[in-house]
């Protein structure tokens, strides 16, 4: 018999105790994957967008939105390439589902975001139909929107000058993303702004963002502090940051949940070393006198230690592994049953560090009782003392 | 049997020192359960009793029609004074409507462990009657702010939980400084507020009427007469709430959330313990194989060292039912955090481990416990008692 062969037999000597303990080990890790990427969603996920562009927003708060009249002064600062703006419109589909929809300038946004790909055509018809839309991918594919139809999209915040919050749109063209990240990011849709300023009953010529193309990502700093400078001590002082630091303070506004998720990641893990630790124990505690048997035989303290180190490292690798994959499948069907909403995806990073988790678990559990073993002297092990 | 189950329980019971290893394995399972559940739902709960807290049933709250939040929501002024003049308002003892027209800004502080990043926090501007309307707020250090001028008051929850607004420092909003002068304290959703007086407000914001009104409502139809007479007048457009209901409206997608969150997350790691105390009862059971084959032979029926097994795995789980929620209890109960709530800027609450959050929590351990506990004892009582005697 191998040494491989050995150890798999021991394994399956004890049925019930290993298939359960596999179990826990499964459901640990299923529960870690998931968790870790939800960690994920709330920490990172920002290091994707493009290096060279700021957002520019009121310093108060981007609720508060600012002039567009700024934009020739944005454009005249060195370093800017291009400005573009928009503004959120409160969009709610039918009865009371909030929507991502932004008043922007098709022709500036475009140029400003080359990561969302659509056709030339539908760009110019985009920039030339005042009440067109163009919507994500993800959005059109969610709500069965098709090009051509007209979308009735209500607004929370703005009434048309008839008094009515109920607008409607011609859906012009779909726009995609240039990778994996900006397709998660097409569940957006973007209207005209001129035809938005004009159409709504107040707030003229407003936006609550504009974002600064770069010629240089190094010159980000000089850049935002030549901003924020310019319009210091006026109603509409401004808070200029790269993109990312943006999103991520967005994303922080949610609050603490980050560090409950955390919590429950260390409750959980610590819960899960315990079980399996003391199952661990116990099956070699039960297995004395059959250990000195072996060092009887003549296996070295080694190679005692390496079998019971064996088994504890092929309990937590196949049922860390056979979670980790339930966590993916489990991940990839929340993240479908939502539309993409909920990008629960366990990634590369996720992966990684589950199998670290793995490694250090294997030790934790297995260590102590492989050292156990080595300790043990034949003659008392197997007088049973 | 009765008697027969209870001292074989008590036996058990009484060796569990003696094989502290395994029977910590069901504790410490269910600790971590039950230590989960009750924080998760603590913070749901934390979360809907300071909103709920805040409104209150004689009063309503007057919007511009499908705006949802205050922060969607603009009045222009002929509307504001339009509404305070409508019928099933309460009046005040100087004769006017008890009615404050308020105005929501929203500024950004930086979190307290934080050096950057900045969080929306609201800026109510609020007429006089705004603090009879709140009979709760006091001002607990420093004084209100004063009518015409720049100044603050700032909530016990954003002092908690941010930086920048504590009593005599300056915020920065449109290109002014404002001075804090006062903290208040209403131990609802205000308490993550930051108040002023809304004709300064307006001044500074270029904007002219308000985001919403509060009304004290009069007598029982009140709230009837305000919306009908709403309802009426073909010159608004307005959401009537009792300010009660829109406040609890608040709760539901947060409790929704974290209710799916605590559910997902409890369910797994309720089976991870399952299979743990299964193990371990197990275990129990096949260490005394000898003993209750003993046991047996003397007499005692199989179906009391079925019952005494579950006896010892439903205490087991109990302890550790308990144990996690203490643990919850130390650890989470009154701690401070924070979330976005409806008007996109920060709701500051205090978890809440609620005695039926505990009880709940001990019945999911009491469960499990049951489950880890009877196919081991239906095991022990089937054990055959001969081969069982002669093992070594």
């Amino acid at each position: 018999m191998t040494r491989s062969g050995f150890v798999i037999a021991n394994l399956f000597r004890r049925r019930t105790r290993t298939i359960l303990t596999l179990l826990s080990v499964i459901m640990a890790f299923l529960l870690f994957g998931l968790l870790q990427s939800v960690n994920h969603i709330f920490n990172a996920g920002a290091d994707f967008v493009g290096a060279t562009r700021l957002m520019v927003q009121a310093r108060v708060s981007f609720t508060s939105p600012l002039p567009v009249s700024m934009v020739p002064k944005l454009e005249a600062v060195p370093g800017v390439a291009r400005v573009a703006y928009s503004q959120w419109f409160g969009g709610v589909w039918q009865e009371n589902t909030p929507l991502f929809v932004f008043a922007i300038d098709p022709l500036r946004y475009r140029d400003v975001y080359p990561e969302y790909l659509m056709p030339d055509a539908q760009w110019q018809e985009f920039a030339h139909t005042r009440t067109a839309m163009i919507a994500g991918r993800q959005l059109a594919n969610q709500y069965g929107w098709k090009i051509g139809q007209k979308i009735p999209i209500s607004s929370n915040i703005y009434p048309q000058k008839n008094g009515s919050k109920a607008w409607a749109f011609d859906l012009v063209g779909i726009f995609d993303g240039k990778d994996e990240d900006w397709k998660k990011r097409t569940n957006v849709a973007f209207i005209n702004h001129d035809y938005f300023d004009e159409a709504n009953q107040f707030g003229k010529g407003r936006a609550n963002f504009f974002i600064l193309e770069l010629t240089d990502a190094n010159r980000a700093e000089a850049v935002s502090r030549t901003v924020d400078a310019m319009f210091e001590n006026s109603p509409d002082e401004t808070k200029t940051q790269t993109e990312k630091d943006f999103n991520l303070g967005f994303v922080k506004q949610v609050g603490d949940i980050g560090l409950i998720v955390r919590w429950i990641l260390f409750a959980v893990f610590f819960t899960l070393l315990l079980v399996v630790g003391n199952t661990m124990a116990q099956s070699v505690r039960e297995r004395v006198p059959e250990l000195a048997v072996l060092k009887t035989l003549g296996f070295t303290d080694g190679s005692v230690l390496g079998f019971v180190l064996a088994e504890a490292v092929a309990l937590c690798l196949f049922g860390g592994l056979l979670g980790l994959l339930l966590a993916t499948t489990l991940g990839a069907m929340v993240e479908k049953g939502t539309g993409g909403q909920f990008a629960l995806r366990l990634d590369v990073s996720v992966w990684l560090i589950g199998i670290a988790a793995i490694v250090l678990m294997s030790i934790a559990v297995g260590l102590l009782p492989a050292l156990r073993a080595r300790r043990l002297r034949i003659v008392d092990a197997l007088a049973g003392r | 049997m009765l008697t027969q189950a209870l001292a074989i329980a008590g036996i058990n019971i009484r060796s569990i020192p003696e094989r502290w290893g395994s029977s910590l394995v069901i504790v410490i399972g269910l600790a971590g359960v039950v230590a989960v559940f009750t924080a998760l739902l603590a913070m749901a709960t934390g979360f809907e009793s300071t909103l709920k807290a805040t409104g209150r049933a004689d009063a309503a709250i007057i919007m511009r029609g499908g705006s949802n939040a205050e922060l969607n929501s603009g009045l222009d002024r002929d509307s504001t004074e339009l509404i305070e003049q409508q019928p099933g308002i309460a009046t005040g003892a100087d004769g006017k409507p008890l009615a404050s027209a308020e105005m929501l800004i929203i500024a950004e502080l930086i979190r307290k462990d934080d050096v950057k990043n900045g969080a929306n926090i609201t800026v109510r501007g609020v007429e006089p009657t705004a603090f009879a309307l709140r009979p709760r707020l006091r001002i607990v250090a420093g004084r209100s702010f004063t009518p015409g001028l720049r100044e603050l008051i700032v909530g016990r929850g954003v002092l908690r939980q941010f930086q920048g607004a504590e009593l005599g420092k300056v915020v920065r909003m449109r290109g002014s400084d404002w001075t804090v002068v006062g903290e208040f304290e209403s131990g609802d959703a205000h308490d993550s507020e930051l108040w002023t007086d809304i004709n300064v407000a307006r001044s500074t914001f270029g904007r002219n009427g308000s985001s919403s009104v509060l009304v004290a409502l009069d007598g029982a139809d009140g709230l009837r007469r305000l919306k009908s007479a709403v309802a009426a007048d073909p010159r608004l457009t307005l959401d009537v709430l009792r300010e009660q209901d829109y406040f609890s409206g608040q709760t539901k997608q947060f409790r929704k959330t974290i209710g799916f969150l605590a559910g997902v997350v409890t369910l797994i790691m309720a089976l991870g313990a399952a299979f743990a105390a299964l193990n371990s009862m197990y275990a129990a059971v096949a260490a005394r194989g000898k003993e209750i084959a003993t046991l047996r032979a003397i007499g005692f029926g199989g179906l009391p060292v079925l019952v005494s097994v579950m006896i010892e795995a439903l205490l087991l789980a109990l302890a550790g039912g308990l144990l996690g929620a203490l643990i919850a209890y130390v650890l989470f109960n009154g701690l401070s955090v924070s979330t976005l709530g409806q008007n996109f800027t920060q709701v500051v609450f205090n978890f809440k481990v609620t005695a039926e959050l505990v009880a709940r929590g001990l019945i999911i351990a009491v469960v499990i416990g049951m489950i880890g506990g009877l196919l081991p004892a239906i095991r022990a009582a089937r054990l055959p008692v001969s081969t069982s005697l002669r093992e070594l």
